[in-house]
């Protein structure tokens, strides 16, 4: 390598290092960039070589903490992150920043506009429901097609499973309403965002690390979109209330236009958020999972109190054994998103003791609820709905069981976290086979019922 | 020379402006010019001089402007503005003051320092004198 590339090299290396303070804008590195250029050649000028030159110019600029920290008393907004749209300023490449804006827009348009043809081609609930997701996911991976430039080949390989998928939906003779439909409406998203975590990973879906990209992804979408939802609900009720006042109804534009463009558009939307401008919800997911899960510990050991205090579990209804797969569900979100959001590296201290806590009050609450549902099993015998139930209530007990393990094991300090975080990302597509599972075998299983 | 932090602070701001107001001009001409007018004698760390400049700009006493530099990168300039000026002014005339004050401070103190000295050398003169 010559000593002019390894100089580029060099200070490519710098600028990434530099980028890692939040205080110091990408504008700035390029000042300081410059400046670190100038630097370096006048330096050579003088007869250093350009390693020596570079070596001496990054000592001149200074401690970058101390630099950050001066830098970040000058611009404390900057701390806080704020969501900037497209860069301000004359950037070089300003172009790429409003040709992103109009993808973005324009796939959320289609995707409202899949969604309406949808909804205008099948009249009855039930299409809808299969096909909705079906219309929006096409737009969200063909963001990340375009975004990660993934390859064609990928992307053909995704659309056998797609199309297959479509189909079982739309041609199984499903009895209308029926629970095998249901079950299948259900789960067909689980598959449908696999095949977009492995667009949103560019293929490289074996891989451990952009996995656990994905799933930190998934839940900063969430927040996204329970964002924009909201702020979206104030907007529309402020404009149903004032357009009441003189006699109009938004109603039926409501149901027929603006829903079938504001949800899937909002989650086209809140991908591209999430993509913009990643930090936003770094700052928060520690936030989140640090308030939620000593709140979710007391829920649980509250439930489990009421649980036991009952009497009587093979009584209980059905709807509990759903609730508490949702309650699992919940807490393996909370898990995931706080070992997504950790620093492996940092030693073990009491928040990962809370988790402990947290993911054992949710085990001895399923063990309770899988009696329950156990006796439900032997006495009234299987149905689709119990052994759906059943199914996700076992997968979520060996992920939760496994990751208690594992964190228990690192409390101790005979495990590093990242077996914890491996563990996480190896399971997470077992999700994906079973909702597909269920949706491909359910139907002929129990005669479409 | 080692500078006091606190000094390099608050004499940094001037500097500049004074700088500035010979023209306008970017953050690495910037710093020469400093160690070209103190004969190499003042060396600030390079990259404090940058969050110096977006507070100057925020304050409004200067103006940047983004423009490319030979080797056609983007490159940062900044011009005084006349709020700048006036800001210059003021701080000119109060460290002319403090410059003085301490002139002739150090002056005295260095006019009775030589008496001392000197005093003891020649009693009898300073007593008939007296």
């Amino acid at each position: 390598m010559g000593s002019r590339e390894r100089l580029e090299a060099q200070i490519d290396q710098w600028r990434s290092y530099v980028q890692r303070h939040r205080a110091i804008s990408p504008a700035d590195v390029d000042e300081m960039e410059d400046h670190l250029r100038g630097r370096v050649s006048d330096l050579a000028a003088t007869g250093l070589d350009d390693d020596e030159a570079f070596l001496v110019a990054v000592r001149r600029m200074g401690n970058l903490d101390a630099v950050s920290r001066e830098f970040a008393r000058e611009h404390s907004e900057r701390l806080w992150k704020q969501l900037v749209l497209v860069p301000e300023g004359p950037a070089p490449g300003s172009g790429p920043a409003w040709r992103e804006l109009a993808v973005v827009l324009a796939l959320a348009v289609g995707a409202g506009i899949a969604v309406k043809v949808a909804l205008a081609a099948f009249d009855t609930d039930s299409a809808l429901l299969r096909n909705v997701p079906l219309m929006t996911a096409p737009f969200l991976a063909a963001y990340f097609v375009w975004k990660r430039r993934v390859a064609w080949r990928v992307v053909a390989a995704l659309l056998v499973p797609y199309a297959l998928l479509a189909v079982v939906l739309n041609v199984y003779p499903y009895v209308d309403t029926g629970s095998t439909l249901v079950l299948a409406a259900i789960h067909a998203p689980v598959v449908l965002w696999a095949l977009v975590g492995v667009v949103y990973v560019g293929g490289r879906w074996r891989d451990q690390d952009p996995r656990m990209d994905f799933a930190r992804f998934t839940g900063e979408l969430v927040v996204y979109v329970t964002l924009l939802a909201i702020g979206g609900g104030v907007l529309l009720g402020l404009t149903a209330a004032t357009l009441s006042l003189v006699g109009m109804d938004i109603e039926p534009a409501m149901e027929s236009w603006i829903m079938p463009f504001a949800v899937p558009g909002a989650v086209v939307v809140g991908a591209w958020l999430v993509e913009a401008k990643q930090d936003v919800v770094e700052n928060i997911a520690p936030v989140l999972t640090r308030v939620f899960t000593p709140l979710t510990t007391v829920m649980l050991l509250v439930t489990l109190v009421v649980l036991l205090g009952a009497g009587g579990l093979a009584d209980v209804e059905r709807e509990l054994l759903i609730l508490m797969d949702a309650i699992l569900v919940l807490v393996l979100c909370l898990l995931l998103y706080s070992v997504s959001a950790r620093d492996s590296l940092a030693r073990p201290g009491w928040f990962d003791g809370l988790q402990l806590v947290l993911v054992a009050a949710a085990l001895a609450v399923d063990a309770v609820a899988l009696t329950a549902m156990l006796t439900r099993i032997a006495e009234f015998g299987f149905s689709p709905n119990k052994v759906a139930a059943l199914g996700l209530n076992l997968l979520l007990l060996v992920h939760l069981a496994r990751s208690g393990l594992l964190l228990l094991g690192f409390l101790r300090e005979r495990q590093p976290f990242g077996a914890l975080v491996r563990w996480q990302t190896r399971f997470l597509p077992v999700y994906a086979v079973w909702a597909a599972l269920v949706v491909v075998a359910f139907g002929p299983v129990f005669g479409f019922a | 020379m080692r500078f006091d932090k606190d000094l390099v602070a608050a004499s940094a701001t001037p500097l500049v402006l004074g700088i500035l107001a010979e023209g306008e001009s970017y953050g690495y001409a910037i710093l020469k010019r400093v160690t070209e007018l103190s004969g190499g004698r003042m060396q600030w760390t390079d990259g404090m001089l940058y969050p110096l400049l977006h507070r100057l700009e925020r304050l409004g006493l200067v103006v940047a402007t983004w423009g490319t530099s030979e080797a056609g990168r983007r490159r940062k300039h900044y011009a005084l503005t006349p709020a700048g000026r006036e800001a210059l002014a003021e701080r000119q005339e109060q460290w002319s003051v403090v410059a003085d004050v301490l002139q002739q401070a150090w002056d005295s103190a260095r006019r009775s320092a030589q008496q001392a000295a000197q005093a003891p050398a020649r009693p009898a003169v300073a007593e008939g004198w007296a």
